[in-house]
This record gives structure tokens, C-alpha cells and sequence, in this order.
């Protein structure tokens, strides 16, 4: 093994070095999931009260004004933000990570890039917590799934996956240089979620231009996708790409700067 | 075989801005672009430093705070990046910069072996494999599955400081982690240390620590103002070190009394130190000459006197300069580096002069025919060899 230490390098993924240090990602997401319910009394149930508590106030707010759906309000909505959550979980997560972890950071050399990805791994984990819950609403509703549609499940939370972790890097390394951060991303989140078809359908929109617009949001194909699966209803595949692309052009973006700033982190952190 | 670290032209530029806030806020960058109103100073915490290191080799690295001990290796571990100049690095580097990175205070002992182990870069086989091992030689058995918070900060270091001792890298970087934990387990330490550096493996060790410095290392590194001052063997650099060290006059207590210690020199051949100094008193008097030795880590050691115990031993000074030579055996003590420090009294009356650490002296015992060693005053068991006789 021989490598160099140089100054500036060309930009690089490391993508080879990622992968010798691959258990990271596991110890990380590990540690951060035992952390998070330690010392609490209801542990993982609260992975499960969030979404569903949230649930009932949109159902409870939105039930008479959205009526054109296949499926009952309430696991329409649940179905929709326990995807979400992949996205608002990863995204806080992963922004704040390089700030929680400067203190490994300031001393120990791994390729940084591990722990924005763990913390999204954590929102992930916190996902598919709550698939047994979206199986019992369905039971519960009598709504049987589309299983034609069982595959849209593994792009969809790939796609939730992306899309947390490109904007996750560019605010994680962010972060550590300016933490305004810190308050824009609670409040770009919400925002975000009104641009995303979580509490409303899809064709919610019918003008064609503003559709386009909103499938600008990364978040809106994955949404829709996962819920395919629940209501069997046919995506726009123009919109789905556009979302997708967004998604890929977001996470270049991450990416990039992510790698390009993280040589100062241990400076500035 | 290629040196396993080759270090060429290292400089390390900070900028030093003047301004009020610790980190930035966007609006502050923002303003800078139109008028930049912090002044910014250029400052190298290392300044073209050059050095090869061979593999197996034991490097101690000396030098006052803010010398760039740290900065050198923070490089190494790769945790910040040079300004200029390259590294080649021909193995794994493993460092103990602080040891105990990423313990968390709420998981177990047990899962925290782990996950300081994989952020150190071991995998978890490899953990498994040496689970036994760590957890014996940090003594923590029984507390394994109690969160870390509830273990003591010595146990805590205990533990981190084992599962770093079992990573196996090529080259291992240690910065001052003897300066913690108790004598018995400092000795494990350097124990530990010791068999890695034996089994061939290369070790960088920064401390201020002379004497431990002395024990482990067979090369010195002693850098100032961020550039290499010296390079060589170590008890040469230390030694450079020490005298390098401006000799202040505030430790003397006395100004304008009647005798004072002008100068002072000692020798040594084989296992007796020749100490001659010159005392230049005002007026005629009788006076008591006593010998402090301290270890350089200004622990004390030893004390002999020409007169505090006995007064037939005083001495008898004339007006003008007077030379007092005096000489002591050295058998007893551990070898290593001793500063001597000489006072100037009668004894119960008047403190005439204290010079202290005016001179460094290296005690060198030649060792135990029969196997070799001799006491080094690095192994921390103190300065005083005892010599014990068994009952028949």
C-alpha cells in the first residue's frame, strides 16, 4: 500500500476507498439508530407515532376538500410521509452530521462522505419501521395493493435515497462553514413538503406547465411511485423523469462540492 | 527498501484572520466580497520540512507548544491537508491522536470497542478476532455492558487507549497519551509500545516527556517555528533541545547577597559525576553547598549536601572567587537525563543562591553484565535503583 499526501488534487469520488471502508456506513448508522431511542420509554414506537400522528391532522383537515382518490384519505396520506420522512429524516440528518461528528472528524481520516450517506441509512431504517404500520392501515382499509405495481417499491426508496443524500452533502458541507444552515433546513423542509404530492394527489395541478414545475422537486417520483403500488394508479412518465433527473443533477451537485470543500472540514469544523 | 515515509518540502500555511467571530455567517461572507474589512496574516505552522523515515525506526518528535509537532502529524493522519510539499507514505498509519475517537457516552463498552475499532479502521473480523485481547488488557470485563457514561474517565481511557493498541498498522503515530492514566498503566503503555516498535513496525511519538522520549526512541526530531532545528540520535537532539531553552536568571532568588554561584560545570567518566563550581563571594563565610538532581520533567530524584547534615563539612569561603569541587557516584540511579540544580545556604539562617537546572547531565550506567539491562528512568518505576538482598 503506498499512496501520497499531496496538496490539491484532481476532483476524485474515491468511490475504491468508499469501499474499503464499507463497514463504516453500517457503525455509523448503527451507532446513530441505538442513540436516537436510548434513554426513551417508548424507543422505536416514536419512528411509528411521528407519521401517524401527522396522519391524523391531515386527515382530519384535508378529508372533506380531497375527495377524487382511490384509496381513503388517511393511508393515502400515511403512505405518502412515511416516504417523505425518508427525505426530511435523510436531509436534516445528513446536513447536521458533519457538524455532530467534528469532534471524529478533527481527528481521524475516512473518507468523509460516509456520514452525511449513514445518516440518511438512518432515515431509512426509520422507513421500514413503519412498512408494518402502512400493511396493518391496509388490512385495516381493505384496500388491496396493485402487486403488478411491487417492483415501483425498490426505485422508489432508491430515488428517496438519492434525493436526501445529493442536497444532504451540499448542506452538510455547507454546515460546517456557515452554520446559518442549521435554521434554513427545519424551514426549507416544510416548504418542501407543500411542493410534494405527500397531502395532496398528483393531478392535484392540472395545468401542464405547473406540473412540470413542481416534477422539478426530486421528491415528487418517488412519492408517487411508492404509492403506485397502494392505488395501482398509472404514473406520467415525463414527470417521473423529470423528477429523476432533477434528483441525479442535485446529487452530482452534492457531491461535488461536497468533495471539493471536505479537505478544509477539519479547519473549519 | 524505500524509506516507509518520505516527507519533502511540508509547509503548512494557516491565515490568520483578525476578527471578532469565531465561524462564519453567510451575510459576513457576503459583505467581505465588497470590502473586505478582516486583515488577514500568513502564518506556516511548518515551513519546508524535510525528513525520511526508514521502516522500523522509532522517531521522537520534540519542540515547544506551537512548534508544529501536531501540525506535522495532523498531515500524517490526514486529517488536514498540506499547503505545499509531498508525503509518500509505503503503509498503513494508524494514529493516536486522541485516543477514544467516537466513543459514545451512551453505548456499552462493548459497542463502543466496536465502533472506535471500525472508525480506526479496522474491520470487524479483525475485532472479533482480537475482542478478547482488547477488552483483557483494558481490564474492563466486568463493565462491558454498562453504558460508557457510567465508567470512570480513567477506565474510559483505559479502554480506548486498548483498542487502539491492537490495531496493527505499519506506521503508528502517537501524540501524548502518556500524559494521562495511572503510573501502572503508563507502563503498560510503553510495554505496549515497546513490542510494537520490537516487531518491527515504525512509531512517530510526540511528547514532552523527555524521558519517555529517551526510553522509546532511537532518532530525535526537534522542531521549532514550524522548520526541522535538529536531527539525529536522541539523547543529542534532547540534549540540543534543552540548552536551546533560554536560561532565564528568574530562578535565582538572590540578587546582591554575599555569595553567589557564578558557574558551574560537570563531568562525568564511568559511574562518577565531577561537578566544579565557582562561587564569588563579598565577604569571608561558612557555608552549606547542596545538590538537587531532577529528572527533566522537573520530578525530583535525588538530594545530597555539603553541610546541611553535618556541619563539619561546611566550606569555608574567602573573599573573591572560590572553586568547589565535589564529586558523586551515579550507580544508583536510572539512566536517562537529570537536570542539577545547586543552592547556596547556611543552613537555617540564610539562602545565599539557588541555581537551578544549570546544567544537564545523561547518566549512562553500563548495564547488567549478565543480562544486559539496566534501569532507565523511561520504565517510570522513579530514578532510584534499590538494591535488594534475600534472606538466606
Amino acid at each position: 500500500m503506498e499512496y501520497e499526501i499531496k496538496p490539491s488534487e484532481r476532483f476524485k469520488l474515491g468511490l475504491r476507498e468508499i469501499w474499503q471502508y464499507r463497514e463504516l456506513f453500517y457503525f455509523f448508522a448503527w451507532r446513530d439508530i441505538r442513540v436516537k431511542y436510548k434513554q426513551t420509554v417508548l424507543g422505536f414506537a416514536w419512528a411509528l407515532l411521528q407519521p401517524l400522528a401527522f396522519m391524523l391532522v391531515l386527515t382530519l383537515v384535508f378529508r372533506r376538500n380531497i375527495n377524487d382518490l382511490s384509496i381513503p384519505y388517511p393511508l393515502f396520506a400515511f403512505s405518502g410521509l412515511i416516504i417523505w420522512n425518508v427525505f426530511t429524516g435523510g436531509i436534516t440528518g445528513a446536513a447536521n452530521s458533519m457538524v455532530t461528528n467534528a469532534h471524529i472528524i478533527k481527528k481521524i481520516y475516512f473518507p468523509r462522505l460516509i456520514i452525511p450517506v449513514s445518516s440518511v441509512l438512518v432515515a431509512l431504517f426509520d422507513f421500514l419501521m413503519t412498512l408494518p404500520l402502512l400493511a396493518a392501515l391496509m388490512i385495516w382499509y381493505k384496500v388491496a395493493p396493485e402487486w403488478g405495481n411491487i417492483w415501483m417499491l425498490i426505485p422508489a426508496i432508491l430515488l428517496a435515497v438519492l434525493a436526501a443524500t445529493g442536497p444532504g452533502c451540499f448542506l452538510a458541507a455547507l454546515n460546517v462553514k456557515y452554520r446559518d444552515f442549521r435554521y434554513v433546513i427545519p424551514f426549507l423542509v416544510q416548504l418542501l413538503l407543500f411542493v410534494t404530492p405527500v397531502i395532496y394527489p398528483a393531478n392535484y395541478f392540472s395545468n401542464p406547465l405547473v406540473q412540470k414545475i413542481l416534477a422539478l422537486n426530486p421528491m415528487s417520483a418517488p412519492v408517487n411511485m411508492f404509492r403506485s403500488f397502494i392505488t395501482g394508479e398509472t404514473l406520467n412518465t415525463e414527470l417521473c423523469l423529470i423528477s429523476i433527473a432533477s434528483a441525479v443533477v442535485f446529487m452530482a451537485a452534492g457531491l461535488y462540492v461536497f468533495r471539493k470543500t471536505e479537505k478544509h472540514f477539519a479547519d473549519l469544523a | 527498501m524505500k524509506p516507509i515515509l518520505e516527507i519533502a518540502s511540508l509547509s503548512k500555511k494557516y491565515s490568520l484572520r483578525h476578527e471578532q467571530h469565531g465561524y462564519k455567517t453567510l451575510r459576513e461572507s457576503m459583505m467581505n466580497i465588497f470590502h473586505s474589512r478582516a486583515t488577514s496574516e500568513e502564518f506556516y505552522a511548518l515551513n519546508n520540512v524535510s525528513f525520511d523515515v526508514e521502516a522500523g525506526e522509532t522517531i521522537g518528535i520534540i519542540g515547544k507548544n506551537g512548534a508544529g509537532k501536531s501540525t506535522l502529524l495532523k498531515i500524517l493522519s490526514r486529517i488536514t491537508y498540506p499547503t505545499a510539499g509531498k508525503i509518500t507514505v509505503r503503509g498503513r498509519i494508524a494514529s493516536l491522536l486522541e485516543v477514544g475517537t467516537g466513543f459514545h457516552p451512551e453505548l456499552s463498552g462493548r459497542d463502543n470497542i466496536y465502533l472506535n475499532g471500525s472508525i480506526l479502521g479496522m474491520m470487524r473480523k479483525e475485532i472479533d478476532k482480537k475482542f478478547d485481547e482488547i477488552v483483557d488488557f483494558s481490564g474492563t470485563e466486568r463493565f462491558l455492558d454498562t453504558p460508557l457514561k457510567h465508567f470512570s474517565s480513567g477506565m474510559q481511557l483505559r479502554l480506548a487507549f486498548a483498542v487502539a493498541a491492537f490495531l496493527e498498522p505499519e506506521i503508528l503515530i502517537i501524540d501524548e497519551v502518556l500524559a494521562v492514566g495511572d503510573a501502572e498503566f503508563q507502563k503498560r503503555c510503553i510495554g505496549k509500545m515497546e513490542a510494537v516498535s520490537k516487531s518491527g513496525r515504525t512509531i512517530l511519538f510526540v511528547s514532552h516527556n523527555m524521558g519517555a522520549v529517551q526510553a522509546l526512541c532511537s532518532k530525535g526530531i526537534y522542531l521549532k517555528n514550524g522548520a526541522i532545528e535538529k536531527i539525529g540520535g536522541t539523547p543529542e537532539v534532547i540534549q540540543y533541545y534543552l540548552n536551546d531553552q533560554p536560561v532565564s536568571d528568574t530562578a535565582r532568588i538572590t540578587k546582591g547577597k554575599v555569595h553567589q554561584i557564578a558557574q558551574v560545570k560537570a563531568e562525568h567518566n564511568g559511574e562518577i559525576v565531577h561537578v566544579e563550581a565557582v562561587v564569588e563571594s563579598a565577604n569571608t563565610g561558612a557555608v552549606a553547598m547542596d545538590l538537587r538532581l531532577t529528572t527533566i520533567n522537573m520530578e525530583p530524584s535525588g538530594f545530597g549536601s555539603l553541610g546541611t547534615f553535618n556541619p563539619d563539612h561546611k566550606i569555608q569561603l574567602k573573599e573573591g572567587k572560590n572553586t568547589i569541587q565535589f564529586s558523586f557516584p551515579t550507580g544508583k540511579l536510572a539512566n536517562g537525563l537529570y537536570y542539577l540544580s545547586l543552592d547556596l545556604t547556611e543552613p537555617d539562617k540564610e539562602y545565599f543562591d539557588r541555581a537551578d537546572q544549570v546544567l544537564m547531565i545523561e547518566i549512562a550506567n553500563a548495564a547488567e553484565i549478565q543480562h544486559g539491562r539496566s534501569l532507565q528512568l523511561g520504565w517510570n518505576y522513579g530514578p532510584l535503583k534499590i538494591d535488594i538482598t534475600r534472606k538466606a
